[in-house]
């Protein structure tokens, strides 16, 4: 059930995609891992998207990461963004390798404030009762 | 050579482009639907072919008009052809099309080729109901891109640029200069939606969509049809026109979700481009004339960069000075691009027809002179997908 008033499209997770979704909902961020090619990927499936091995784990990942890039969204195209332009969409490139496409927040979205390759850190938006969106913060 | 290299290569010159064409009405045509705008293109290439419709044996459609789109196309037409091809990965695919209908005839599966497209880009969603299949709740990008953020092609594109310059240091400037240059070509166009001049001024004093894009860095969004027929060598003898010769093609995917492009400052034209080459046997100092998808300034900047005409990085320094505008050394989008021209959505289509006429010698005021040569290369999806040619008049 969404929140009161949340109006933006709600993840509906996949078994594949299960327990990265449980790990948000914890405030944890967790990542599927290749056991064969020792190496974290994204998005969620059963098996490596590099090696086709299907040997993987689920590890917590740190959390932090740098803004591979980003966009300033002056237009809302969907209702659920209409009183936020702008707003700030990331590709964030994690410690562990992988990247999150995501919204940096508490940040103005203006470009001489926000650019390429800073640090950030995840902070977690709790949008319904069963999902948190993880969303990066600069970190100072 | 190995030997998937020399079955690629047996596609040199093998077939020809010898219709194409517009639907009736290109722009804002509210009153015809997008099988209309398909049915009129296919109409028109086969007339400018001198191919009767009752000869099409291969159909191929990227639809945008929902699900099964040589299905829908085939019985609009009222055939029932021998083989169909509905690969839809963007506006690429009418480029890459080109060489899927290639490899059939040169297979001896098809004799005629009829690739076609039909899109009410503008006044389709006053309509209701979709274009487009809606993607499934548990689709990777519904569970991890659209949480953040739903819109048009314009958001990643932006992230893309933005990347590119960070890391090479490429300006709004440079990515201007193309607006500006692609709408001199449109002025000289009468079927160009947007013609009146325009300065780097006018771009970078136009409203952000995306930062780092301004609104005309971004393509138009027009209704619109468009159609080519291709043919083997032997059946183009006997066409109305000269052949366009298809004589190096190349396809490419990396990535569909922006998050998994490996490389956000190329596309995938790296890897369809000198296989396009390489096939042609040609090098890009003999090329005259250069048609690549420029759903955005950006767009058209880095394809530059991947087909390598410059080097990674380059592209901005290479575009200034108007040097692709017309009168200069590098004619560039010569029908006034998705930027001014017209953009259904999906516009690889427009692509195909503007460099068959070009090689013909039809574009009258802004016909590039003696142009025997040209590089066409369409871009899908999230700068997901290229479809790379180059095209020869004899």
């Amino acid at each position: 059930m969404s929140q009161d008033g949340y109006r933006k499209p709600v993840p509906t997770p996949s078994p594949e995609s299960k327990r990265y979704w449980e790990g948000c909902r914890n405030h944890e961020l967790w990542l599927p891992f290749c056991r064969d090619c020792e190496a974290f990927y994204f998005y969620p499936r059963d098996f490596c998207p590099s090696c086709f091995s299907w040997d993987i784990e689920w590890r917590k990942g740190s959390g932090r990461g740098r803004i591979y890039t980003y966009a300033i969204q002056h237009r809302a195209w969907h209702p659920g963004w209409q009183d936020e332009v702008p707003y700030v969409t990331a590709l964030v490139q994690l410690d562990e390798g992988p990247r999150l496409y995501t919204n940096i927040v508490g940040v103005d979205p203006d470009p001489a404030q926000i650019d390429c390759d800073m640090p950030v850190e995840v902070t977690f938006e709790d949008i319904t009762e069963e999902i948190s969106l993880p969303k990066f913060r600069l970190v100072s | 050579m190995t030997p998937s290299d020399g079955k690629i290569a047996a596609l040199y010159k093998k077939v020809a482009i010898v219709g194409a064409d517009e639907s009736d009405e290109i722009g804002i045509v509210p009153d015809k639907s997008t099988l209309q705008l398909h049915a009129e293109a296919a109409r028109n290439a086969l007339e400018d072919a001198g191919i009767a419709l009752s000869e099409v044996d291969g159909i191929f459609s990227a639809g945008s008009a929902g699900w099964s789109p040589t299905l829908q196309l085939a019985e609009y037409l009222g055939i029932q052809p021998r083989y169909t091809d509905s690969t839809s990965v963007g506006g690429s695919s009418f480029v890459i099309d080109v060489e899927h209908a290639a490899a059939a005839i040169h297979a001896g599966l098809i004799n005629v080729a009829l690739i076609t497209h039909g899109e009410s880009g503008a006044s389709g969603g006053r309509r209701g109901g979709s274009a487009r299949p809606a993607l499934d709740v548990q689709h990777p990008s519904a569970q991890f891109e659209m949480p953040y953020h739903v819109g048009g092609a314009p958001t990643h594109y932006a992230m893309a640029c933005m990347r590119h310059m960070h890391q090479y240091g490429t300006t709004h400037e440079q990515l201007a200069e193309i607006a500006v240059a692609t709408r001199k070509w449109a002025s000289l166009n009468p079927k160009a939606m947007m013609r009146d001049p325009l300065t780097i001024d006018d771009v970078l004093s136009s409203r952000w969509i995306a930062y780092p894009f301004h609104l005309l860095d971004c393509c138009l969004v027009t209704d619109a049809g468009g159609a080519v027929v291709i043919v083997s060598a032997a059946r183009a003898k006997d066409c109305k026109k000269p052949p366009v010769w298809v004589l190096g093609s190349g396809e490419a995917t990396t990535h569909q979700t922006i998050m998994n492009m490996p490389d956000l400052t190329t596309t995938p034209a790296a890897v369809s481009g000198p296989r396009a080459f390489a096939m042609a046997g040609v090098r890009h100092k003999d090329i005259d004339v250069v048609e690549v998808y420029d759903s955005f300034t950006y767009t058209a900047l880095v394809t530059l960069e991947a087909l390598g005409f410059c080097g990674p990085g380059e592209g901005g320094a290479f575009v200034s000075g108007q040097r692709t505008a017309p009168g200069g050394d590098f004619p560039l989008n010569t029908n006034g691009g998705g930027l001014s021209y017209t953009h259904p959505g999906m516009y690889g289509m427009f692509l195909l027809i503007e460099a068959t006429r070009q090689l013909r010698g039809e574009c009258g005021e802004r016909q590039v002179p003696n142009a025997k040569l040209a590089c066409v290369n369409g871009t899908g999806g999230t700068l997901s997908s290229t479809g790379t040619l180059i095209l020869g008049a004899d």
